[in-house]
């Protein structure tokens, strides 16, 4: 093995049931260098990931790693650690309610001559930890006082202590402001500098170019190339990643927009609120109009869409659709009305896990039909299939469990449990969160698609760029009420950072 | 192989499996003790007293004496699929409404009669009706209060029996009349609970087939939040669900007190609480909730009976029954388990790496 080389995987394969997850995979690592492992939604990085780490069993290929003879497969995770591969997830497995320095020996504490934990020596251990990897940070203090990030870097000393030759990094900037992912990319570098090989997996495009020297794509369970990020722009990698040309993002919306000033309205909303998410608003759609509500996390802008969709309850004010006064009080009146909400939290309100694809997608018309007149099971099948071809639905089969299926795919599912309603007004909370670039594509695609179709919608989404490109107006929010509205010429992203920020000229 | 393994894989094969066990156990048994080798499934008849030709065999009291169990799974699994928890008070409903059924057919304070005081539909009507509104009134505890299903069950769990009791004016009431006793007794050759069971499951069946019951009860039980906004009323699918069990728990009640004629309000349905939810995990369910499987837990009820039968004709008392009851129980729930299923797996897995090479 070349003396430089951390790590190298040769011609892994692993087949899930009815899916070739891994074909044939090669990756090298270098000592000392920081590598981005990219590729879609479902195109294999975390199998690979897994395989390395001991989680999977892959069933061809070798994997051999500097320092130990002949080809390593390792038992489980605990396992691939004692052959220095440490990897650190995007939530912090640490215990709170510990202290730094108890968090970091976990499991290995300094013992004393009596068998008991040697706490003087643990801190002072810990403290010289802190200082080598340049963190500031009291090692006797209890873990959560410290922010997120520094939470994830004392996750990563953890792991880097365990003297990790190779240190996997899985999506570990997701939950971090821009200041405290510039720590991090500090201690990534310093950590680079002292010869650990690095593996980052991110959704980013712009951290990649940001930190890394070299980048591995995947693309449906196979290598498209190993490369150094000078011989791959951001262009290239898109489109090394989706397998065809990057779209001109920006001429997605159709030229000269129909003037929907006096399309008729759809959802006319006067004064409603909820106690406690949302003050009073309104709010006017028009047929065939995308809305955008933009404002920073915790604004209102899902809590709004929930009150019109009776997923909260609204305490006043009247909500007419489509012309007509209606009386929204469970989100089954609002489905009857044509109605559909997409939620932001996928796990937690959108997927029924243990149900299959099949029984996800048509989970709400069977709600709008009723207990009595189930589905027949033809319809149900041709249904799901129509919907799995359409959206490109990546899973093994149509009764495979949705909860095997990857985070993009599922979302996917979910749309089309809504779109199989037919609804006339569609409410997407956060559609593209967590999802690859293509996908994202195809979704604000469909989106334009539905609104010309004549449908309304609500598009919610923390990204100003792809509410750019798919909203006809936006309503601003700020701490629970809303603000304003712009359309037009302020629809540029100053135009919205201004109105978010407070102080557009027309509130 | 594949073929074995694809047998082994489905969800019915440990429920299956578990009873095949027990009843091989009983063929041994026959072997060893020198009775006619399948004694255990033989099936005869027998001419009673009063004249009657009936079936007759161990396989036939198995079937007999599990149907009440049998029933009571039935609302049991969708109790637990949808709201996680367990209905704990169906023995006493059972209880309440034997006794409600014999109080209202013998007239208050009447102990003992041979004519009925009103029409035995009215009887009957009355004591599945008011099981049912112990099936609402728990439901609207865990539905509505969300209160633990454990605690919200528990209530009735200790009043149902005592409410029961008060109705028969602490007597063991006698209702004598054959019609009355039917239900506990033989249509024709076959014994009457044996079909009543038959009928429950039957008809739970075919709901399940054409209609979305199955899809509306395991989607709250999988995911509640998410099935709301699909649009489902969680509430009231719990409501319904345990609205079932209580009509489960009063037809079973029914047919216990028809048995023995008589509203012995402090026996019919003793600890039968704890056989359904054993037949609900003997099936393979998960008792926190989710997708269900009936097939195995009227497969589990009937396996809980085999034992208690086996157990007799090994000769074994009945106040000892319990204890072999429990290692047998602690056996099958072994083997259903994750981690000893995962470790049969990799057994095998081996033994086939062993051959290749």
């Amino acid at each position: 093995m070349d003396s430089n080389i951390a790590l190298t995987m040769r011609g892994i394969c692993m087949t899930f049931p009815g899916v070739k997850a891994l074909d044939n995979v090669d990756f090298t690592l270098k000592k000392g260098e920081i590598r981005a492992l990219m590729g879609e939604n479902g195109a294999g990085k975390s199998t690979l990931i897994k395989c390395l780490t001991g989680v999977n069993k892959f069933e061809a290929g070798e994997i051999h790693v500097d320092g130990i003879e002949g080809p390593i497969v390792n038992k489980d995770t605990m396992d691939a650690q004692h052959k220095g591969i440490s990897t650190v997830y995007q939530e912090v497995n640490l215990c709170p309610n510990l202290s730094v320095a108890e968090n970091l020996y976990i499991g290995r504490e300094p013992l004393t001559k009596l068998g008991t934990v040697n706490r003087r020596k643990m801190n002072q251990m810990a403290a010289q930890l802190m200082k080598d990897l340049d963190l500031d940070i009291e090692v006797t203090k209890n873990l959560e006082e410290y922010s997120l990030a520094l939470q994830q870097m004392i996750a990563i000393a953890r792991a880097v202590d365990m003297e990790s030759k190779v240190l996997i990094l899985d999506e570990p900037t997701s939950s971090l402001d821009d200041n405290e992912v510039e720590k991090l990319f500090g201690m990534m570098k310093r950590l680079r500098d002292q010869g650990v090989g690095i593996i980052f997996v991110t959704h980013f495009l712009e951290q990649v170019y940001a930190v890394c020297d070299g980048i591995t794509v995947l693309r449906n369970g196979t290598l498209v190339g190993e490369y150094t990020v000078e011989e791959l722009p951001r262009v290239k990698l898109v489109a090394a990643m989706m397998g065809k040309d990057f779209d001109d993002l920006a001429s997605i919306k159709p030229e000269g927009t129909m003037d929907l000033e006096h399309a008729p309205l759809e959802i006319e909303a006067k004064g409603l609120s909820h106690s406690g998410t949302i003050k009073p608003f309104d709010l006017e759609i028009h047929k065939g109009e995308v809305v955008g509500l933009t404002g920073l996390l915790g604004s209102g802008r899902s809590e709004l869409a929930r009150v019109i969709y009776g997923a909260d309850r609204a305490q006043s004010g009247t909500l007419k659709v489509g012309g007509k006064e209606a009386k929204v009080k469970s989100p089954i009146d609002a489905m009857n009305l044509g109605m559909g909400l997409l939620p932001d939290d996928r796990k937690a309100e959108g997927i029924i896990g243990d149900l299959s694809v099949r029984e996800n997608i048509i989970l709400a018309m069977q709600a709008k039909a009723g207990i009595f007149k189930k589905i027949p099971m033809a319809k149900q099948i041709e249904i799901a299939d129509k919907y799995i071809e359409m959206l490109q639905i990546k899973t093994a089969s149509r009764e495979t469990l949705i909860k095997r299926l990857s985070g993009g795919n599922q979302q996917k599912v979910i749309l089309a449990r809504w779109l199989a309603t037919n609804p006339d007004f569609l409410i997407l909370d956060e559609p593209t969160r967590g999802i690859d670039i293509g996908t994202k594509t195809e979704i604000q695609k469909l989106v334009i698609k539905l609104a010309q179709e004549g449908k309304s919608l609500i598009f919610i989404s923390s990204e100003i760029e792809e509410m750019l490109r798919t909203c006809n107006r936006m309503a601003v929010l700020r701490d629970g009420a809303k603000v304003g509205e712009i359309g037009g010429d302020e629809m540029t992203q100053e135009g919205v950072m201004h109105a978010i920020a407070g102080g557009a000229a027309h509130e | 192989m594949n073929k074995i393994k694809k047998i082994t894989k489905m969800q019915l094969f440990l429920p299956i499996f578990s009873m095949l066990l027990v009843m091989l156990v009983n063929v041994i048994y026959d072997l060893v003790s020198g009775n006619a080798p399948f004694g255990f499934f033989s099936i005869s008849t027998q001419v009673t007293s009063s004249g009657n030709t009936i079936l007759y065999g161990r396989l036939i009291d198995i079937l007999n004496r599990g149907s009440e169990v049998a029933i009571l799974a039935i609302g049991m699994t969708l109790v637990v699929s949808a709201s996680a928890g367990t209905d704990i008070s169906v023995g006493s409903v059972m209880s309440l409404s034997g006794g409600m059924c014999c109080m209202l057919l013998a007239g208050y304070g009447v102990t003992n009669v041979s004519e009925y005081a009103r029409p035995l539909w009215v009887g009957i009507g009355a004591g599945i009706l008011v099981a049912v509104v112990c099936g609402l009134f728990n439901g609207f505890l865990v539905a509505y209060l969300n209160i633990q299903p454990m605690v919200a069950t528990l209530i009735l769990w200790s009043a149902g029996r005592a409410i029961g009791l008060l109705l028969c004016n602490s007597a063991i009431v006698y209702v004598r009349v054959p019609s009355f006793q039917f239900f506990g007794s033989y249509v024709g050759f076959l014994p009457t609970p044996i079909l009543i069971a038959a009928i429950c499951v039957l008809i739970m069946a075919l709901l399940l087939k054409f209609t979305a019951l199955g899809t509306f009860v395991q989607s709250v039980g999988i995911n509640k939040k998410a099935a709301r906004i699909s649009g489902f009323n969680s509430a009231k699918i719990i409501l319904m669900c345990y609205a079932i069990c209580g009509l489960c728990a009063g037809i079973a009640g029914i047919t216990a007190t028809s048995r023995i004629y008589s509203a012995d309000t402090n026996n019919i349905g003793l600890n039968m609480e704890l056989d359904a939810i054993l037949a609900v995990a003997l099936g393979g369910n998960s008792l926190g909730g989710g997708k269900f499987n009936l097939a195995g837990s009227i497969i589990g009820a009937y396996t809980i009976q085999a034992i208690t039968t086996t157990l007799y004709a090994l000769g074994v008392s009945s106040a000892q029954a319990p204890v072999f009851k429990a290692i047998v129980v602690i056996l099958i729930v072994v083997i259903q388990a994750e981690p000893v299923r995962e470790y049969f797996k990799k057994l095998s897995a081996k033994k086939a790496a062993a051959k290749e090479a």
